[in-house]
């Protein structure tokens, strides 16, 4: 790729982040009220996304390989139960992530 | 020349009422300014904290981008023009691979937006909380990742701080952090070595107690439940690679066939 070939590509996926970003906000604007249906997506969906972003992180984990995924498995174990117990967001963080790093320093 | 006396001393009485009056308006002015630096600096102390686990993360992710993009042989421009017109990592990652492939900008496009998808229901769910806060919000949405989301979608924030400008320091320090971690990363290159293994759990850590969190506030636990079990089945059926959209699509499609019984419930 010549450099401004580069600068083509790059500005191709620029647009296509910010239409991902912008689309929602740009369709339902201004003091129209939005409709009941996406009233409502916005809602529930919350709630699934952050599950789908937990799921996210663990893509590359396999539980056939390396280590089986039993660190990863324990680390979030401890996060919930650090949370359940507690609810304070920085302790479960924090203890959860400690918790891995030495997991998988031990292993 | 009595009246006229007594006129002119009337007009004196005015402008000196009226240049008194105009002084506190300057006052008042000058106090709102005051007020407004000062809720600013209020909503930067409540954010901070927020976006520390995002501190932590972003400055080691950002710093193996640059470093990546370092080693596949970019200038550290790269990374820095990216990390901050682009924003968007899983995308930012494949950039090298793309720019080293044959000039297709319309698949670059197509690709681009489906691992950009996510950022749409980010959107919808942020359409209402993001409402009212001003010329900010252009660079809000801007600058929308996984992270922010996460943080100004479920922070409580206290009754006392400014939202809109609570908002934008999430959003604002979350994109520091990543960009001062590629250029460093890009600017350094291979001449340092990171040995913080399993530091990127931080985000799973993160992810995780914010979804426990709202699963102990909601009312119901069907959005959050389907949240886990569709993206968990999609994973195990289409790869690590490519769940994401049909996750999304059925997430999209369960939530809609599901409306009748959650709606309200929220």
């Amino acid at each position: 790729m010549s450099f401004l070939e580069r600068a083509f590509t790059i500005g191709a996926a620029i647009v296509a982040i910010l239409l991902t970003r912008f689309l929602p906000f740009l369709i339902f604007r201004g003091e129209k009220k939005t409709p009941g249906y996406i009233r409502y997506l916005g809602s529930v969906l919350p709630a699934s996304v952050f599950g789908l972003l937990v799921i996210y992180c663990l893509k590359d984990v396999s539980i056939f390989r390396g280590m089986h995924a039993v660190p990863e498995m324990l680390g979030i174990l401890l996060t919930v139960l650090l949370h359940v117990w507690r609810k304070n967001m920085m302790l479960s963080i924090a203890g959860g992530t400690l918790f891995y790093m030495l997991l998988i320093a031990w292993i | 020349m009595a009246y006229d006396g007594e006129a002119s001393g009337r007009r004196l009485g005015e402008a000196v009422s009226f240049l008194s009056g105009s002084n506190t308006c300057l006052k008042v002015t000058t106090v709102m300014t005051n007020q407004k630096k000062k809720q600013i600096r209020k909503a930067l102390f409540v954010a901070f904290p927020h976006t520390l686990p995002i501190l932590a993360s972003f400055l080691f992710l950002g710093l193996a981008y640059g470093i990546y993009m370092h080693v596949s042989g970019f200038s550290f421009l790269y990374p820095v023009f990216l990390s901050i017109f682009l924003f968007t990592g899983s995308v930012e990652f494949l950039m090298p691979t793309i720019l080293m492939s044959s000039f297709d900008p319309l698949r670059v496009f197509l690709i681009s937006f489906m691992v950009g998808a996510r950022h749409l229901f980010y959107g919808i769910s942020m359409l209402e909380k993001y409402r009212g806060t001003g010329i900010k919000k252009l660079y809000l949405i801007y600058a929308l990742c996984d992270e922010t989301f996460s943080i100004n979608y479920s922070a409580e924030i206290p009754a006392d701080v400014n939202r809109g400008w609570f908002f934008f320091w999430v959003t604002f320090l979350n994109q520091i952090y990543w960009v001062s971690g590629a250029t460093l990363g890009g600017i350094l290159g291979n001449m340092i070595r990171i040995e913080l293994h399993g530091l990127e759990f931080v985000m799973t850590a993160m992810f995780t107690a914010i979804f426990v969190d709202q699963f102990m506030k909601e009312e119901q636990h069907i959005s959050s439940l389907i949240g886990i079990a569709i993206p968990m089945l999609c994973l195990i059926l289409f790869g690590g690679e490519r769940f994401i959209i049909p996750s999304m699509l059925l997430i999209l499609a369960a939530l809609s066939i599901l409306r009748g019984r959650l709606e309200g419930l929220t």
